[in-house]
């Protein structure tokens, strides 16, 4: 089948920055892919010209086949998207929050009804529907952008940071949703800085910095690819593990107080670090996406 | 830049998006022009009026309160679409992103721009339609001057419109380029409050030295305060023509400005 997006070198710049510079993609029909990166990696922009709303520079862009230059309003009849500002309209009731924006599809006022209805318990919020939106808790929210995106049945649903600043409670109730929605077969965009969040839910992934892409692939594959299996993290490691760890050979990272040993045995390396080096402070655990992003985009803070 | 120009009767939606908000709110919105030409005529109209006396306009010998009414109207139809394309559409844009959300659909921003001042004109529209109907009243009842006179009074509904446009198209630029929603300000204090007081609005034009009354004909209210004293009094002159093409010119010239600013802020 054919690609749902089609990205060839994509370039976008804010006057002296490039902010996507050059990346090429493909998302495939009912896959769920992820863009990740630290902030201003280029995600949001590359979002924005993918719904049509920012012009490219250069490149080229097809979303199911359509040119996104040309057919944006197709193309945008067809998407759903969750923006990561709450643009709900705080003027409208949750019902008519999905009422209105049906309108904006030419719905018709009936479909738009059931639709409304329907998604409603399908965000659990069938009985706030005459509430105000002010009303509504953040996870709330968020569900009610949800709903909003899938008001005209899209093919492709874009989420941009479905689930910053929500509690554990409520993201998981944002995931479940998702998967459930993955599970049907929807194609499904999603950017992220939550390493927990593209592992659950992406099926490949890129991750950009500075707007190009440093790798592409599969979250467990990346794993493996990059960090291995296992890791030994140390905290406040002694100098002579130091020396130790630097004899072996081993791949690592000296944080100053923290250690981070990777492993493809690390159960072997667990037992002698901490029977020689640490009787507290040393654990071992599974080589994880975050491991991979901050080995790859690095530390230090971006701000 | 990209400048483009998709304008289909999409726009509606945007329109239809604002008449649903302001139906919830009528009762608030009404009160302005239920209650400001009570004030006025009484306050001015019967108050100051009678150390006025009567005025002279076109020849004909009109009493102050009567001179005032139609004033007030045209006041209301700049006031209404001015505020709703500035202060409205500001907070809407920048703080509800509901422009945001719109663009995310098979709207265009141009679409979106314009229905904000079609919906505008419409509000002015209404507006019109309240205070015209607190002036036929008092004109039966306490203030027989100010009657005004039908059928040419009806017209000023279009007439509302037109100079509704107008105004929308004026505050929708300023909502464009203005940097944050304290600045409008400016455009209130430097032109929406000489137009207030200076386009024939509280007393006649000829009183004032020469060189304003050259920049009152510039400015759009003074159009529009001739058309509706006019209509008023079922007085019709050639000039009316002018007055109508002027504010039909001025909303043709805004009206583009006003997608192209909005276009340079919003699309990055």
């Amino acid at each position: 089948m054919d690609a749902i997006i089609e990205a060839r070198q994509l370039n976008k710049c804010f006057g002296e920055i490039t902010a996507v510079d050059g990346i090429s993609f493909q998302v495939h029909p009912g896959e769920s892919f992820g863009l990740l990166g630290p902030n201003g990696a280029g995600k949001t922009t590359t979002v924005r010209m993918i719904y049509g709303f920012s012009p490219m520079d250069a490149g080229s862009l097809q979303v199911f086949g359509l040119d996104i230059r040309r057919q944006w309003r197709e193309v945008r009849g067809q998407i759903g998207v969750c923006q990561q500002d709450n643009s709900l309209d705080p003027d409208l009731t949750v019902r008519e929050n999905l009422e209105v924006f049906a309108g904006y599809f030419d719905i018709p006022r009936r479909r738009a009804r059931e639709r409304t209805r329907e998604l409603l318990e399908f965000v659990a919020l069938e009985h706030r529907g005459a509430a105000k939106v002010e009303e509504l808790s953040g996870g709330m929210m968020r569900r009610l952008v949800l709903a909003r995106a899938l008001i005209n049945q899209p093919r492709l649903l874009i989420l941009d940071e479905p689930t910053t600043g929500l509690d554990p409670q409520a993201r998981h109730q944002v995931w479940q949703r998702l998967e459930e929605l993955k599970a049907r077969g929807l194609t499904v965009l999603i950017t992220t800085h939550y390493m927990d969040e593209a592992s659950r839910l992406c099926d490949r992934l890129l991750i950009l910095d500075h707007g190009r892409i440093l790798v592409e692939g599969r979250p467990l594959e990346l794993i493996h690819r990059f960090v291995g299996k296992e890791v030994v993290e140390v905290a406040f490691p002694e100098e002579k593990l130091r020396r130790f760890v630097r004899e072996r050979q081993w791949e690592h990272e000296d944080l100053g107080n923290r250690l981070i040993i990777y492993s493809r045995n690390g159960e072997d390396l667990y037992r002698l670090i901490s029977r020689d080096y640490c009787e507290e402070g040393c654990h071992l655990r599974m080589a994880s996406l975050e491991d991979v992003f901050l080995r790859l985009t690095g530390r230090d803070l971006r701000e | 830049m990209r400048a483009s120009f998709h304008v289909s009767r999409r726009f509606l939606h945007v329109w239809r998006r604002n008449l649903k908000v302001y139906s919830k709110t009528w009762k608030i919105s009404f009160l302005p022009p239920l209650l400001e030409p009570l004030f006025y005529l009484f306050a001015f109209g019967a108050g100051l009026g009678v150390l006025v006396g009567a005025l002279s306009y076109r020849g004909v010998d009109v009493p102050y309160i009567a001179y005032l009414a139609p004033a007030l109207i045209a006041i209301n139809v700049m006031y209404n679409a001015f505020f709703e394309t500035t202060y409205s559409s500001f907070v809407r844009m920048y703080y509800q992103k509901t422009y945001d959300a719109i663009v995310a659909t098979p709207l265009s921003l141009e679409e979106v721009v314009t229905g904000e001042i079609v919906w505008g004109a419409t509000k002015a529209v209404i507006a019109t339609a309240v205070m015209m109907s607190v002036i036929t009243l008092l004109g039966v009842s306490v203030f027989p001057a100010a009657r005004l006179a039908y059928p040419s009074s009806l017209l000023l509904l279009p007439v509302a419109f037109l100079g509704g446009a107008a105004f929308s198209a004026l505050g929708m630029l300023f909502t464009g380029i203005m940097p944050n929603i304290e600045t409008f300000n400016l455009p209130i204090f430097l032109l929406i409050t000489p137009m207030f007081l200076f386009s024939g609005t509280f007393f006649p034009l000829e009183n004032l030295p020469r060189w304003i009354r050259v920049v009152a004909q510039a400015l759009p209210l003074t159009h529009l305060v001739r058309l509706c004293r006019s209509l008023a009094y079922g007085l019709w002159h050639p000039e009316l023509a002018w007055s109508a093409l002027f504010l039909l010119g001025f909303a043709a010239l805004f009206f583009p400005a006003a997608v192209v600013a909005m276009q340079r802020r919003i699309i990055k």
